[in-house]
């Protein structure tokens, strides 16, 4: 895939469909590019929706973070562009 | 999880959006910049969901604003500027974000920057600074293709009117009021510099609006000596839809 500038969104577009997985706001977590090292929020990856499932990659390698597919009442996440997902726990209560 | 609200109100803004106010029963309040999504199911079944920002400000009323605005060949635009009336039922999702968000408890000075439609996430940062007492200073660069298509411009005009740590900055990209100061363009290094907060105040900087026009606007921000890390951003599509 050679991502093109113009058909990206970002982390933000990505959250409602995640939100079916994660119980806690992933926009404002940290996660960290298993390729690049760049320890970025999720709000910052850069988001492509155009798929039959999402994909985000690291706004600074392009390197694939997060894939996520749904379909048949199954949910296939592959996290193994990411080393590390910092979720901020204070917000808990607020979001 | 799919919360369902009620259309209450509808205003029209410009000639191709409109504002719909949802009463939503369980509604668990949100906090200015955040989004829903927005989904919406045919007779047959098939469904298509919709990022849109909320406008309102965080209120006790169960109340949530979407400015929603018409896309040519959109797929659920046309349906909510067009054919959705008052006591109409939608499914949502959300409210969505913890990161693109302005709180009452930040006293720094606040930049926003928006590009269209754009503006939506931001007039909820602005309403919610007037709704809480806030006296952020605030300033807002709109970049909008002409007057007409202008969002909220009363309220905005009377806030930057009568508050001075409000500051309003209008720039149009094709066509221009008559003696306007500044030929329609994009924004460019020289109106950052002008009306933007000095990078020595460490304002906190977001921008909403197209892809390419959040690139540009965060590049501009940069390069004019704002950290990176202090600026928050969110894209809508090149076509203004999120998906």
């Amino acid at each position: 895939m050679n991502p093109n500038i113009d058909d990206y969104l970002d982390g933000n577009a990505a959250a409602g469909e995640l939100s079916n997985i994660f119980a806690m706001d992933v926009t404002a977590a940290e996660g960290q590019c298993a390729h690049c090292g760049a320890i970025k929020r999720f709000a910052e990856a850069h988001v492509y929706m155009q798929g039959p499932g999402l994909v985000a990659r690291c706004s600074v390698c392009q390197h694939a973070l997060l894939r996520f597919v749904s379909a048949r009442q199954r949910a296939f996440l592959d996290l193994r562009g990411m080393t590390c997902l910092i979720l901020d726990t204070s917000q808990l209560q607020e979001c | 999880m799919w919360r369902v609200g009620t259309v209450v109100a509808l205003q029209d803004e410009t000639a191709t959006a409109r504002t719909i106010t949802l009463e939503v029963s369980d509604w668990p309040g949100h906090v200015a910049g955040q989004h829903v999504d927005v989904r919406l199911t045919a007779s047959d079944g098939y469904s298509a969901v919709r990022s849109y920002s909320i406008a309102s400000a965080p209120n006790a009323e169960k109340r949530v604003e979407l400015t929603v605005e018409r896309l040519p060949n959109g797929e659920v635009s046309p349906y909510l500027t067009q054919e959705i009336a008052v006591s109409d039922c939608l499914e949502l999702r959300g409210p969505i974000g913890g990161w693109f968000v302005w709180r009452a408890q930040q006293t720094e000075p606040i930049q926003l920057v928006a590009g269209g439609s754009g503006i939506v996430p931001l007039v909820a940062m602005i309403r919610s600074r007037t709704s809480t007492g806030s006296t952020a200073p605030f300033r807002l660069l709109y970049s909008v293709r002409e007057p007409q298509a202008v969002f909220y411009r009363e309220e905005l005009q009377a806030l930057s009117d009568h508050d001075r740590s409000m500051n309003l900055t209008y720039a149009y990209t094709r066509v221009a009021p008559k003696d306007w100061p500044r030929p329609p363009s994009r924004i460019d290094a020289a109106l950052i510099a002008n009306t933007t907060w000095p990078s020595k105040l460490v304002p906190t900087c977001y921008v909403c609006g197209p892809t390419s026009f959040v690139e540009s606007a965060s590049r501009l921000l940069t390069s004019s000596g704002n950290d990176p890390e202090k600026i928050r951003t969110e894209r809508f599509g090149p076509t203004g839809e999120r998906q």
